[in-house]
């Protein structure tokens, strides 16, 4: 424990020399990046909150005229129970996620330098093919004469087709399969950097491998679950096209609905309330998450 | 040589949904008239009324469907149409004229129009289908996909019920969401982009869909079949227009006119497997084309088919309705 928190003591002092007064030079050659941020973060969410707050003409246009209506209507137990719903499935993801990606990082981080770069590509492979092509591949392998029905009946286990599309399962199996590599990348790294003579230190002190891992290991890697959970988390929390193709969009997520507000319905002032109260609920997460795993300095 | 120089310095810029025009006859009016042609893609409404909105100028025609013609004239980004310059409007069938969404044909000219019904799969669905109460027949649970559209299929529940599909009676509207919420148990899917790939898959056997989409899973599965319900259905039309900001007006009316001439309007519908609403053209189909009930509605079902009108303040409250149908 004590090393650990040497460890983090070093970490926090290499934070802290970085956030030395900048000098104007600094500041310049920041630019590009103030630019880019202002552009292409800033101003769209300024454009967001604007819409929020305005009122909608019958055709779809927006008025200049402050409204909090679109808020009002967001609080309504229809709409929590959509946010509800898609907070419950994102933590579903996540849990999942952490439990598959740990082992998995965990044995990849111990394997010999040769099959450890074989290992780390077949886990990197499926992003060089499209996510919506992965998402019809999962169809094809899930739907009533898809590989595992036919496989089932051919041998005989089953006589009628197993419904395992088009449901609430088969939501969730297409959050985790696409968006395990992500919690996958952040823990082998940070078990990777383990420095292996804590662990014998550990040993020698007498612990036993599960106290060597609960009292060394978890917390010294926790900061690549943490950002392994941010990198889940929040984009599970606003997907929509894998309830939409993989759950008929029988369920809606938040994601569907902001989605649906912005083509179908063409109500962007509805839309976007949806978005900020989204986006205040994720900050709002992330800051009880950083305090209640003491992360501070992680993110 | 000395002639054809001005002429090919002119250009015109098409702004359209992606092979909605054969190039044969983009080529063929180049040659007429000398004027050069610029092809660009959008792949829905929403993306062409987002660039108009945005200022973006340069497109001399665009193809809208009905209901956003409907925003982009309110929105005042369309300029209106001389009649005495489009001649060949006369041939028009006077059912597509006039319509809801453009009174009097100020601003648009139609181009091509389809229907919305169901796809029937004859070796699973043996018994004959007429109606829409198919979709709600428990026999088929699991084996129903609906449109992933609100407008589509509060549609099928109003004609279902008997009333309007563009009723703003709220009452109207709650006795179809009730209707949809009943139904939902048995849809497996609601899909507005895969109808070809679920019926020739045989995952559905009854599919709510767009004629095209049914018209390509019949000519890949010979067993599927396309009902237009004798409740009616939908219609959809896609029209042209000329946007303000357009810079060779002269050549966009010319353009216009040349896709209204009948030998020109029958080749497009036939590439594109939809109908003319061009009167004229009728005579250039080959009766099997004509006579097809998922290109060209039976004139009888015809009389009760409805076209989608932008349903202005209600169209929140049909909105709600739809998200109440998904999140139970």
């Amino acid at each position: 424990m004590a090393t650990s928190q040497t460890l983090a003591r070093q970490g926090a002092l290499n934070v802290s020399d970085v956030q030395r007064p900048r000098s104007v030079g600094a500041h310049l050659l920041l630019l590009p990046a103030y630019l880019w941020l202002g552009i292409f973060f800033l101003l769209p969410l300024v454009i967001i909150v604007y819409y929020s707050l305005t009122v909608r003409t019958p055709l779809g246009g927006s008025e200049a005229v402050f409204t909090l209506e679109h808020y009002a209507r967001l609080w309504d137990p229809l709409y929590a129970r959509i946010f509800w719903r898609s907070l419950w499935l994102a933590v579903a993801t996540t849990v999942i996620t952490i439990l598959m990606a740990y082992p998995f990082a965990y044995a990849l981080a111990r394997t010999p330098q040769r099959w450890k770069n074989l290992l780390l590509l077949l886990s990197v492979i499926p992003f060089w093919t499209n996510f919506l092509v992965r998402t019809y591949a999962w169809m094809v392998i899930l739907r009533s004469n898809g590989l595992v029905n036919t496989a089932l009946m051919s041998l005989g286990l089953i006589e009628q087709p197993l419904p395992l599309l088009f449901t609430p399962g088969s939501v969730l199996l297409g959050l985790v399969y696409g968006f395990l590599p992500f919690m996958i990348l952040p823990i082998y790294a940070a078990i990777d950097r383990l420095e292996p003579s804590l662990l014998e230190a550990a040993a020698d002190l007498g612990a036993r491998p599960w106290q060597t891992f609960w009292r060394v290991t978890l917390p010294l890697t926790a900061p690549g679950i943490a950002a392994g959970v941010l990198l889940v988390f929040v984009p599970a929390l606003g997907m929509f096209i894998i309830p939409d193709l993989m759950g008929g969009a029988k369920v809606t997520l938040i994601g569907n609905l902001i989605q649906n507000q912005f083509l179908s319905a063409r109500n962007w002032q509805f839309g976007s309330a949806a978005s900020v109260v989204l986006m205040a609920l994720v900050v709002l997460g992330l800051r009880l998450y950083k305090r209640f795993f003491r992360l501070e300095g992680v993110f | 040589m000395a002639l054809s120089a001005p002429a090919a310095a002119q250009t015109l810029n098409i702004y359209n949904w992606a092979d909605y025009l054969d190039d044969a006859v983009i080529r063929e009016f180049e040659r007429e008239y000398g004027i050069r042609v610029i092809y660009n893609v959008y792949s829905n409404n929403e993306e062409l009324h987002a660039r108009l909105r945005g200022g973006a100028s340069g497109y001399d025609v665009i193809f809208p469907s009905d209901y956003m013609a409907e925003v982009l004239i309110a929105e005042g980004l369309l300029q209106p149409i001389p009649r005495e310059a489009v001649p060949n409007l006369a041939y028009i069938d006077e059912r597509f004229l006039d319509l809801p969404f453009d009174p009097g044909n100020q601003y648009t000219v139609p181009y091509l129009w389809g229907s919305t019904g169901i796809g029937v799969n004859t070796r699973y669905v043996k018994e004959p289908v007429d109606s829409w109460d198919i979709l709600w027949d428990p026999k088929y649970r699991g084996r129903i996909a609906m449109l992933n559209d609100p407008r589509e299929v509060f549609g099928v529940a109003l004609k279902r019920l008997g009333y309007s599909a563009n009723t703003r009676d709220l009452e109207a509207l709650e006795k179809a969401k009730e209707l949809l919420v009943e139904q939902k148990p048995l849809v497996l899917t609601y899909d507005s982009d895969n109808t070809e790939i679920l019926l020739v898959s045989e995952e559905v056997w009854l599919a709510h869909g767009y004629s095209g989409d049914v018209l390509r899973a019949m000519e890949d599965n010979p067993d599927i079949t396309y009902v237009v319900p004798k409740e009616g259905g939908l219609l959809w039309m896609d029209v042209m227009a000329i946007p303000k900001t357009a810079r060779n007006v002269d050549g966009a009316l010319k353009f216009i006119n040349f896709i209204l001439r009948p030998d020109i309007h029958a080749r497009l519908a036939e590439a594109n497997q939809y109908p003319t609403p061009n009167r004229a053209a009728w005579e250039y189909h080959d009766e099997e084309f004509r006579q097809n009930p998922a290109i060209y509605v039976p004139d009888d079902v015809m009389e009760r088919m409805e076209w989608i009108e932008d349903l202005g303040d209600m169209a929140t409250v049909v909105d709600r309705l739809w998200t109440e149908v998904k999140a139970d």
